[in-house]
């Protein structure tokens, strides 16, 4: 068995409407080992959840479009399983934590039910084995059981995402997506549902592709990190060496633009401009409009990936020169 | 500088099936010209209704209001009208809070006409003035809010809300609905806006190290009261109340050598509807004993810090 549980190569998404293509994601190349939790960063539009719904295959076709690429789940093209097959995997080996507990859980069916469903379609078990399984799950994310047969309403947000969070563990899949699964909590919850989350991954040994836009979270619990910037990824490597030499301009600028708790500046320092138009996405590198050390070399062609360190790999000309 | 605002005692309840809900509880506060007060707590806590309250979109159940030295708590509609002008609020959200039916400059025009102080030629000045502040570019003016992304609505909220040279606005959490990079050029924007314009700053947030970032003094509310209030470093160095403890320790902070320990809360913010008198925070505080059931009074630990903790000095 290798040691890497999901490899995606040169993954390429477009939305097709109307009036123009989106192009979401192009040509993003990630590797999830086993046990791993790596972190997915990037501002809104970015292509980060498109990647992390291609993964589970759940995007609505049309308007997506896989345009190119492969998704490799234990050496296996899920691009090529029929759907059938899918199922099998989706919810089970492979789930997801939705952004939005409010909207991901359904309001008419009660919130025990919800997670015995899951874990009954997946495993031959009977119906109060389910049940029972489905109280664990509850317990083991901090809901008394008690509230089995309690509806979402019932519930408070950070609650909710835990019954969300019970309900992708509750099949121990050996992959999780957590789609910003603390953004719509306050700060507090946030720290419980982290806490748990990491507790959880060592309990289950589950890999976690954590999908966020605040850096403390990845600071928090990732083991690596991908910075995504216009359906591409910037830089990728290990969360440590990122944030100590952070390579790619676009990365630099979002950890200044940051308000630092300790910093006695008057002003911030953000990024210029605005991420480019997917529809309209331009030559050359994506991030150079923005770039303070953009130059000709930039507009002319896509820069191609440089290592600038052992699994340090950043998509900039000036990469590696020591003048980005 | 002389104050500006000024709240004492403010409470506003609501009424709900389930009883009296204690949104704003007790609070009071002064903020001086020019200066920023940031009011954070968690969802739910009352901040919001706060900062509507004080600006009288909301009238209160209790207390008093004064704008300069003024008592505004319960103006006549000729004296609320005029003072309209002097304070003003920017939203959270500015997908919601445009008319999605109006330009940009239809927007930032409308404050202008109700006003009635300029002619037309006048009004479209100020409107070009006014876009030419915030960073919209003119070529802007006649496009709609859902042609914009979220960074330059909000730019259009902060020029609607500046379009009367008000002296007070109320910013409700202006910031959160924006990504980090174009988080950071609003809020240099209000920085910028404030130094020019010597405008006083109520910053409504949860996001802890922005508040940090732009307020002079801190107030930290939960389920309606006021915990903790301090100058705002001496707040973060300085942390009394268990509830900012842990506030402030919840923070991720993205420094990957120091990963630190948070304090873990049990349990959730409680409702706020007939709360017992002792309080608020017990059921979740890890200092809790017999003596919180009482009323907490505010206490001044050190000079302009103060405390709602009966406790502070043993934890």
């Amino acid at each position: 068995m290798s040691d890497n549980l999901l490899e995606i190569r040169e993954l390429t998404v477009e939305y097709h409407t109307d009036e123009a293509v989106v192009h979401a994601v192009n040509g993003v190349n990630l590797t999830v080992k086993r046990g791993e939790t790596i972190g997915l960063v990037g501002e809104t539009g970015a292509g980060k959840t498109t990647i992390a719904r291609s993964i589970l295959r759940i995007l609505q076709t049309p308007p997506a479009k896989f345009c190119g690429g492969e998704i490799l789940y234990n050496g296996q093209n899920i691009m090529a399983l029929s759907e059938r097959e899918m199922r099998k995997i989706r919810g089970n080996k492979i789930a997801m934590i939705f952004q939005d507990p409010m909207t991901a859980l359904n309001p008419i069916e009660k919130v025990g039910f919800q997670i015995a469903e899951a874990i009954k379609l997946h495993n031959k078990i009977t119906k109060p084995e389910a049940e029972r399984r489905a109280c664990d799950m509850l317990e083991t994310v901090g809901i008394p059981m008690e509230r089995y047969n309690e509806y979402p309403h019932q519930f408070s947000g950070g609650m909710k995402q835990r019954v969300v969070i019970a309900m992708a563990l509750a099949c121990n899949p050996e992959l999780l997506l957590a789609d910003e699964p603390t953004t719509a909590l306050d700060v507090t919850i946030q720290a419980q549902v982290l806490e748990m989350m990491q507790s959880l991954r060592e309990k289950f040994g589950a890999s976690v592709v954590m999908i966020t836009h605040d850096l403390g979270v990845v600071a928090d619990s990732c083991d690596s990190v991908a910075v995504i910037y216009a359906g591409e990824i910037a830089e990728y490597g290990s969360a440590e060496h990122i944030f100590d030499y952070p390579a790619h301009p676009y990365t630099i600028g979002l950890f200044n633009s940051l308000p630092k708790l300790d910093s006695t500046e008057r002003r911030l320092k953000p990024i210029k401009g605005l991420m480019p138009d997917p529809m309209n996405l331009p030559r050359g590198c994506k991030f150079r409009d923005r770039c303070q050390n953009a130059g000709d070399k930039c507009a002319e062609r896509t820069p191609d990936v440089v290592e600038v360190s052992p699994g340090h790999l950043v998509k900039c000309v000036l990469a590696g020169r020591g003048d980005a | 500088m002389p104050t500006l605002v000024e709240a004492k005692n403010l409470k506003k309840y609501f009424k709900t099936g389930g009883g009296m809900l204690h949104a704003v509880d007790d609070i009071s506060f002064r903020l001086d010209e020019g200066k920023t007060l940031g009011v954070v707590g968690e969802s739910g806590c009352g901040k919001t209704t706060l900062g509507r309250t004080i600006i009288h979109l909301l009238d209160p159940t209790d207390g008093q209001v004064f704008f300069e030295g003024k008592d505004i708590t319960k103006p006549t509609s000729k004296e609320l009208l005029a003072l309209r002008e002097k304070m003003q609020i920017i939203f959270q959200d500015p997908y919601s809070s445009l008319n999605p039916r109006m330009s940009v400059s239809e927007s930032i025009t409308e404050p202008l006409i109700l006003q009635g102080k300029l002619d037309k030629q006048g009004i479209r000045a100020e409107v070009r003035q006014l876009m030419d502040t915030v960073g919209i570019a003119a070529r802007f003016e006649n496009s709609y809010p859902h042609e914009l992304d979220g960074g330059r609505r909000q730019r259009i909220g902060i020029a609607r809300a500046l379009a009367l040279k008000p002296k007070f606005i109320v910013c409700d959490e202006p910031v959160s609905a924006l990504d980090v990079s174009i988080q950071a050029q609003i809020i240099n924007l209000m920085l910028d806006l404030q130094e020019e314009r010597g405008l006083a700053y109520m910053f409504v947030t949860h996001d802890l190290s922005v508040v940090k970032y732009i307020s002079n003094d801190i107030l930290v509310m939960y389920l309606g009261q006021m915990v903790e209030k301090a100058p705002s470093d001496e707040l973060f160095k300085n942390p009394l109340h268990p509830y900012t403890r842990a506030l402030l320790s919840a923070i991720p902070v993205p420094d990957i050598h120091n990963r630190k320990k948070r304090i873990i809360m049990q349990g959730e913010i409680t409702s706020p509807i007939n709360p017992k008198p002792g309080c608020r925070f017990m059921a979740r505080c890890q200092h809790a004993s017999e003596e919180c059931h009482a009323p907490q009074l505010q206490k001044e630990a050190s000079a302009n810090h103060f405390v709602a903790c009966c406790k502070y000095q043993q934890i």
